[in-house]
This record gives structure tokens, C-alpha cells and sequence, in this order.
């Protein structure tokens, strides 16, 4: 059917979107979401990649990625929230203090 | 069906990058996430397509949701004006993904069993995970209270009695 | 099996015990220990001693290595001891009066605050010494020698709080250290000529006539250098009166019977050397006769008991050296035995009379001490006695066979200047003693309510001292007395060739005998008459040489005129130095090596923005860089 290299190349393509994503942007959540693209990439990546046997291991990888990626995301947006409440803004450039 | 999928998938992400509001932004990344979703599908991994869509399109998304009404951003930002940044950012880009893609050139050739048409279901997932892979299930659940338990001692409001 | 090698590790051992632990020990306790280690080292020299008297292996020398120390391409020099009659001559002195020493001490000292760490160098002393003794070559002699000189550098300013004493201490050690450049150049020079350095290689060298005499001779000379600094010989001497700053016992040992002889035992033990050197022999008897006297009028005027005796310490060493110096090396070896036991009695009973007069040393306020110390007085009278070569004694039967040998090889000038500085002798050590002893008292009121005699911890080495004083000549008769005569030279034989020609007949021997007798007699009579009968004719005599009179007592202005021409021009050399260089160059590279890493610093802290995206785009720039390399 469609050889698995189409699917990489999508993974990759989208993994570096997700780069160019992070310096694009300046705020914190969307540079966080730019994070959770890249895992998704990398997810395709590995479901790709697998084959026979292999595809139900690729597929239990996958479960704990995002699994992780899920527990990531809390804590994450919990700090996002901490940083907010201190200096009432999410820009990036804001966040200096390790200046030096 | 592929195509279909990828083109929404990108350009989903592009509108991410190029949305100026968070908001539309994470609607853009919804829509890429489920599209990625059925990607998986097609590759045959049924149950990691659907947790997939239950997950990040589903959970994860709406948590950003959450956060973007509780921060309560009011006027968006604007993304990055800096040239500078982008153009190095998109320079190094371009060179990585040729070097990934250089990397697995190998894979493009139309293989005999290139995608499997038998699809691994949930249960043989589940085989392998509540035996291979009992350990890391039974940490990657510590894990997950760990971070909850964390998310709420962080987000807390401290001046509550 | 004989045990000689064994007997300097007793002293190690109480020093390093003391010098770690010594603080936590009570007094008594580190008295035992101490003398422990020196009645062991006796002990073990004592039946080392025996194998070599008598039967088959008499007098051979006795080689044990303990260990290959240093081997440099040709280079070698072993941990090597050597025990024939010469080390067990030293060995016996050393350990003998070491403990005498080590037993007075423990009275002198009683009431010091660093009972301790003062035990611990006197073993660490007695250590390095018998490694000198004992060495096998002159390397590991030369261990020996530095370890006496720092221990002496240690002792001498014991009471570092004086300043005095530890300026002392700073000119004994220096002064040594210049000897010891000479010590070193020469066996520099032995190893380029003979490729070895121990005596064996030496004694069969000399023997095989490789050495040319040129070479022989400066060799000689620059070891003499070293020995002149270690046995206070003239220009070398200035070190030793200003070492009297340390405490007595500390006087007695290392500056009378063992340090200083080390220089003595050096070139007796290098006799072959010395005798295939003509000039170099001529120079080191040039140099004793001339030290012998010249130290002998400084001691006329001096007022102060221990620096009268350092004097006489010097000027007996110069006749050590008349002894080696004309071929007669035993004769020299024999009045170092001798002298070990008067001079150093001498000396502790200086300090029991010093100890009795709560520290007064000037003799001006003493007098009629005689009937206050009965116990100090008769030895110390001994001891002078000894000293001034009156019959019977030791002192008369080692000078006379010194003055004898110089005399038989013909050396008529040095023997004259013996036999001067004999009566010079004479006179100032009975010089001491009146003033001191006889006479009307002229103590301090203070002083004299606290006058008591020295306890038994101090006077029992002095009568034993004084035994000796008087029968231990009695190995050296000389030959006059026929077959009994030279016990002492036979024993030394096979190590100390006896001095080739010389014979004198037996009515000159006597008529030489008498010139001694008559000398010492000549110095005791003008002691006498100077100090008892008429104390107003020094005073009448100094009025009338004032200029004399003060130039002795500054001795000679020596000390003023090294400081002159040497001392503060390589201080003030070294202040510019200092700023020139030490502070510019070396600091300045110092410093701005350490101000070019704050500079390097800084410019690497610019990379670090405090932005996220900045240390993210070094992360991606990495991330290409590693995927470039990892793929390609």
C-alpha cells in the first residue's frame, strides 16, 4: 500500500514543523503545544517504523508516550499557571532571571 | 486516504504556527492531533489511533483549553517578530530534516509488506502490556499520580485556609 | 651475627614517637623513653664493639646493605652501613656521652614547658648522627650530615621565642649550608673521577693510583670545606660561640663531643685521600694550628662561661686537624675521644653551675662557688685539668700525641703553635675556674638566696664523665712508655695507616713530653697569679692594650665584617630581586593568568541570555551538528 517511508517522511516533516513552531512563537503555552507536536511526530514515527510482530510492541511504546506526554502536559500547564499568577504574563522574553 | 489525512495534519500545525491567538491555535493543533490519529489508524495500529484521539485530541487539549480560560488571555500574542530567530530556526530546521530524511532514504522503495494489512488490536496490546511490560506499566501509574499530585500542590491557591 | 646495623633505629623510633605523641606523654615517661633508646643504642654498640676485638675478623670492616637507595645510570649509592674500628671509635662516643647526656637532661630540663619536643630531637640528633658514623659512602654520610645540622639548627634555637636563639640557630644552619656546597662539589668531583662514592671504591681508587694528585688535592680541599664548616674551623667558625644561645646539654652533645667532630671523622675516615694530597694535608694542618690559636686568645677575655668553652671547643678541633693534617690521623681520631669526654663534662658542669645560679652566666658575678657546689666543682676541676694537658689525665696523653706527630714529621712551625695555644689553653680554663669557683663571691644577692646543687640526674653524669676524663687516655700511652703504648693507634690500624717516617728517639719523645708539661704548668702558674694571687693585674694590663684588649673581646670583629662584606649585600641583592622580579614577573604572571580566566569568564557568561529560545536554538544547533556526524 503506501510504503512506510511516506509516513516517515510526514513524522519528520512535522517534526520540524513542530521546531520551527517553538522558535516562532512567544508565549509559553503555544510553545508547550509545539512540544506536544513534535511527541506526536515522533509517535508516527515509530508506529512507521514497525513492523509485523513489532507493530503491537510499537503500539504499547506509543501507550507510555503519551502517557508521559499526558502527565507532562499537567504539570506543565500547572507551572504555566504558577508563572502567570507571579508576573501576570506567559511571554517568554519575560522570563530572564538566569541572566549572566 | 493518506493524502487526505497529511495535508490536514500539516496544515493544521501551519495554522498554529501562523495563528496570532492561542486559542485558535490550539484548535488548529485539535484538528491536526485527531487527523494524526487516523494516520495511525491507517498504519494498522488501531488501538494506538484511538487513544490518540481519546487522549491528546481529547484530554490533553482540553486541559490547554482549560489553561488558556483560567490565564484568561484577553489579547493574543503576536508571534515572533524577531527575523532573526526565524530564519536561523527555519535554516536549521531545513538541515535537520534533510538529515533525518537522508537517514531514511532507505525506506522509500514500495516494500513487499510495507504496511500490514492486519491490523493489531487492543488485545494483543494488552497481552504484551500486563506481562512484558508489567513493570513499566505499574511505574509509568506511579508517574501519573506523581504528576498529579504535583500539578495540584503547584496550582494551588496559597492563601487558602 | 653482629648487630651493628641496628643501632641508629633505637633513637629513630623514640623520635618519631616523641615527635607525634610526645605531648600526650607525662615527663617521666618521655625521659624513659628517650634514654631507653639511647641506653639501647649503647648497648648494641657496646656488642658490636666486642666482635672486633680480637680473633680472626679483628679490625676487618663489617659492610651491610640494607638497600639499593639510589642507582642513575652509573650513579649508585646504597643505604650501606660500614663497621670497622674507626665507626666503632665514633659509634662508643656517640652513643656513650649521648646517653650520659640524654640522663642529664632530664634534671637540666625538668622544669621546661617542651620537655618533649626537646627528647625528641635529641634522639632525631643522635639518629642522624650515627647514620653519619655508620655510612658506607659519602653520600648517605652527607644524609647524616644535614639531618646533625638541621637537628642542630632545632636545638640551637630551642627557645625560638629568644631571638637570639633563633638568629643563631638561622647562622649555624647557614653558615653550615656553605660548607656544604664545598662538601657537595667534592663528592661531585669523587664520582666524576672514580665513577663511585662509597669508601670501598674510594680506598681501592686511591690505592690503584687512578686519582691524579691535582684532582686529589681539590677534591680534598673542597671536603675540607665542608668539614671546616661543620667543625667551626677558620673562616667557618663564627656559627659556634653564637650557638651557645641553646640549651647546655644541647652544647655538650652536639657542639663538643659529636656534631662537630663529624668534620674530624670525615677526613680521618678519608685518610687515603688525604695522604696521596700532600697540599691538601698541608692546608687542613695549616688551618687547625692557626683556628687552634686563634680561638685559644679570643677565650683569654671572654666573660661568658659557655662562650669561653666554645672557644676552647674550637681551638681543640683545630688540633684534631694538626693531628690529621700531618699524616697522624689516629692521634687526631685519639684527641677527639679524649676531648668528647673533658669538654663535654666541662660543659654540663657549666650548666649545673648555670643552674644552680638561676641562669647567670657571666663569670664576673661568680667566685667561691667551690664551697657551694661540692659536687659540681671537683669534676669541672677534673675536666679542666684534663683539658689543660696536665700528666696523667686523658687530655695530656691525646695533645701530647698530636703536638708529638707534628713534631716527628718535621712540621716544627705547626708544633710551636700547638704547643702555644697548650699554654693558652692552660690559662684560660684555670682562668675559668678561679674566677668562677675561687676568689671572693660576687653574686647577686638574688642569686645567691637561691644557690643550691644540681640534682643527682646532673651530677652523676658528670662523675662518670670525669672518671673517664681521667683513665681514658690510658689506650694511647705513648711510646715511650713502651709496650703497653698505642693501644688505641693498633686498634685503629686497619682503617688509619700510621703516619710513614717520624720516628723520633726516646730522648726526644721526653724532652717533647716535657715541653707539654712545662706549657700546661706555664698557663695554670699565670692563671694563678693573674686571678688568685693578684686579681688587679688583668685589670692593669687591660688598661695599658686597651686597643688588644677590645679587639679579643669582639673576636677580631670577624662576625661585624662577614656581615659587612657578605650579609647585606645578598640581602639588599635579594630585596631587588624581589621587586624586580619575584613581584613583577612571577606575581604579575600569576595574577594575570588569573585575570585572563575572569576575562574568559565574562565573555562566555554573554552567551548565556536568560531566553529560552536562545539555549533551545544551541540545543537544535547541537542536535544537527550530532545527527551530521552520527550519519555521515
Amino acid at each position: 500500500m503506501i510504503p512506510a517511508g511516506w509516513f516517515l517522511s510526514l513524522g519528520l516533516l512535522l517534526f520540524v514543523l513542530g521546531i520551527i513552531a517553538f522558535f516562532v512563537k512567544r508565549d509559553l503555552l503555544t510553545q508547550f503545544l509545539s512540544i506536544e507536536v513534535m511527541l506526536g511526530a515522533g509517535n508516527l514515527a515509530f508506529l512507521a517504523l514497525a513492523r509485523g510482530p513489532a507493530k503491537v510492541e510499537a503500539q504499547v511504546i506509543v501507550f507510555f508516550v503519551m502517557t508521559v506526554a499526558a502527565a507532562e502536559a499537567a504539570v506543565g500547564m500547572a507551572i504555566i499557571l504558577l508563572v502567570h499568577r507571579r508576573r501576570r504574563s506567559i511571554k517568554t522574553e519575560d522570563l530572564r532571571t538566569l541572566k549572566g | 486516504m493518506f493524502f487526505v489525512l497529511s495535508i490536514i495534519c500539516v496544515g493544521s500545525v501551519l495554522g498554529m504556527i501562523l495563528s496570532k491567538n492561542q486559542a485558535h491555535g490550539a484548535l488548529c493543533i485539535v484538528l491536526a492531533f485527531a487527523a494524526l490519529g487516523g494516520l495511525f489508524g491507517l498504519l494498522g495500529a488501531p488501538f494506538a489511533a484511538v487513544v490518540q484521539i481519546i487522549i491528546y485530541a481529547g484530554a490533553i487539549m482540553v486541559l490547554f483549553i482549560f489553561v488558556i480560560w483560567m490565564i484568561n488571555l484577553r489579547t493574543g500574542i503576536p508571534p515572533e517578530s524577531q527575523r532573526r530567530t526565524i530564519v536561523l530556526a527555519v535554516l536549521i530546521g531545513a538541515v535537520i530534516l534533510a538529515q533525518l530524511g537522508f537517514a531514511a532514504r532507505g525506506l522509500f522503495g514500495p516494500a513487499p509488506s510495507s504496511v500490514e494489512t492486519a491490523a493489531a488490536g487492543p488485545e494483543a496490546v494488552g497481552q504484551l502490556l500486563f506481562t512484558k511490560y508489567l513493570y513499566a506499566f505499574e511505574i509509568t501509574s506511579l508517574l501519573i499520580l506523581a504528576a498529579l499530585v504535583g500539578a495540584i500542590i503547584l496550582a494551588k491557591r496559597k492563601d487558602r485556609p | 651475627m653482629n648487630p651493628f646495623w641496628l643501632i641508629p633505629f633505637p633513637p629513630a623510633v623514640g623520635a618519631f614517637v616523641l615527635i607525634v605523641a610526645g605531648r600526650k606523654l607525662s615527663r617521666k615517661a618521655v625521659a624513659w623513653l628517650a634514654c631507653l633508646a639511647a641506653a639501647a643504642s649503647f648497648v648494641l654498640a657496646v656488642i658490636s664493639f666486642q666482635s672486633l676485638l680480637g680473633g680472626a675478623s679483628a679490625g676487618r670492616p663489617i659492610l651491610r646493605t640494607l638497600f639499593t637507595w639510589i642507582q642513575a645510570g652509573e650513579f649508585r649509592a646504597d643505604l650501606a652501613f660500614r663497621f670497622d674500628p674507626l665507626s666503632a671509635v665514633m659509634v662508643l662516643v656517640v652513643t656513650g656521652v649521648g646517653l650520659l647526656i640524654h640522663v642529664y637532661s632530664t634534671g637540666y630540663m625538668s622544669r621546661d614547658r617542651s620537655f618533649a619536643r626537646f627528647f625528641a630531637f635529641l634522639n632525631l640528633f643522635t639518629f642522624a648522627m650515627l647514620i653519619l658514623v655508620l655510612a658506607d659512602n659519602l653520600v648517605l654520610m652527607f644524609v647524616g650530615w644535614e639531618g646533625v645540622g638541621l637537628c642542630s639548627y632545632l636545638l640551637i634555637g630551642f627557645w625560638f621565642e629568644k631571638p637570639a636563639a633563633a638568629a643563631a640557630g638561622q647562622k649555624a644552619f647557614i653558615v653550615n649550608r656553605i660548607g656544604d656546597a664545598g662538601f657537595l662539589l667534592g663528592i661531585l668531583f669523587l664520582f666524576l673521577t672514580i665513577g663511585g662514592v662509597s669508601f670501598g671504591a674510594i680506598n681501592e681508587a686511591v690505592a690503584g693510583g687512578i686519582i691524579a694528585p691535582a684532582t686529589a688535592t681539590l677534591i680534598a680541599v673542597l671536603l675540607f670545606v665542608g668539614a671546616a664548616g661543620k667543625s667551626a674551623q677558620i673562616p667557618l667558625y663564627v656559627w659556634l660561640p653564637d650557638a651557645m644561645e641553646g640549651p647546655t646539654p644541647v652544647s655538650a652533645l652536639i657542639h663538643a663531643a659529636t656534631m662537630v667532630t663529624a668534620g674530624v671523622y670525615m677526613v680521618a675516615r678519608l685518610n687515603p685521600l688525604y695522604a696521596a694530597s700532600p697540599a691538601a694535608s698541608e692546608v687542613v694542618a695549616v688551618v687547625g694550628a692557626l683556628t687552634a690559636v686563634f680561638a685559644a686568645t679570643i677565650a683569654l677575655v671572654q666573660n661568658d662561661i659557655k662562650r669561653v668553652l666554645a672557644y676552647s671547643t674550637i681551638s681543640q678541633l683545630g688540633y684534631m686537624f694538626i693531628g690529621c693534617g700531618v699524616g697522624a690521623y689516629a692521634a687526631g681520631v685519639f684527641h677527639l675521644y679524649t676531648h668528647a669526654f673533658f669538654k663535654s663534662l666541662l660543659f654540663l658542669a657549666a650548666g649545673s653551675v648555670m643552674h644552680a645560679l638561676s641562669g647567670e652566666l657571666d663569670m664576673r658575678k661568680m667566685g667561691g662557688l667551690r664551697k657551694h657546689l661540692p659536687r659540681t666543682y671537683p669534676t669541672f676541676l677534673i675536666g679542666a685539668v684534663a683539658i689543660a694537658g696536665v700528666p696523667f689525665l686523658s687530655g695530656f696523653f691525646s695533645k701530647d700525641a698530636v703536638l708529638t706527630a707534628a713534631f716527628a714529621q718535621g712540621r716544627y712551625f705547626i708544633w710551636a703553635l700547638g704547643l702555644g695555644g697548650a699554654v693558652l689553653t692552660a690559662f684560660y680554663m684555670f682562668r675559668l675556674v678561679f674566677l668562677t669557683f675561687h676568689g671572693q663571691e660576687r653574686l647577686e644577692p638574688e642569686v645567691k638566696r637561691h644557690l643550691h646543687e644540681s640534682p643527682g640526674a646532673m651530677t652523676v653524669p658528670l662523675v662518670i664523665l670525669a672518671f673517664f676524663s681521667v683513665f681514658a687516655g690510658y689506650v694511647g700511652l705513648p711510646p715511650v712508655v713502651g709496650k703497653h703504648a698505642h693501644l688505641f693507634d693498633r686498634f685503629l690500624e686497619p682503617v688509619i695507616k700510621p703516619a710513614e717516617g717520624g720516628h723520633l728517639g726516646l730522648g726526644t719523645e721526653w724532652v717533647l713530653i716535657a715541653a707539654s708539661v712545662a706549657a700546661a704548668l706555664l698557663g695554670i702558674g699565670a692563671a694563678y697569679a693573674f686571678f688568685l694571687r693578684d686579681p688587679r693585674i688583668p685589670r692593669r694590663l687591660g688598661e695599658k692594650f686597651p686597643g688588644l684588649y677590645r679587639l679579643l673581646l669582639n673576636k677580631y670583629y670577624v662576625d661585624e665584617a662577614y656581615d659587612a662584606a657578605i650579609v647585606k649585600p645578598l640581602v639588599q641583592g635579594s630585596a631587588r630581586v624581589y621587586d624586580k622580579f619575584d613581584l613583577a614577573v612571577i606575581d604579575g604572571a600569576v595574577n594575570g593568568s588569573a585575570r585572563a580566566a575572569g576575562l574568559l569568564g565574562r565573555l562566555l557568561s554573554l552567551i548565556q541570555s536568560g531566553l529560552i529560545k536562545d539555549y533551545a536554538l544551541a540545543v537544535l544547533f547541537g542536535m544537527a551538528i550530532f545527527l551530521g556526524v552520527l550519519f555521515f
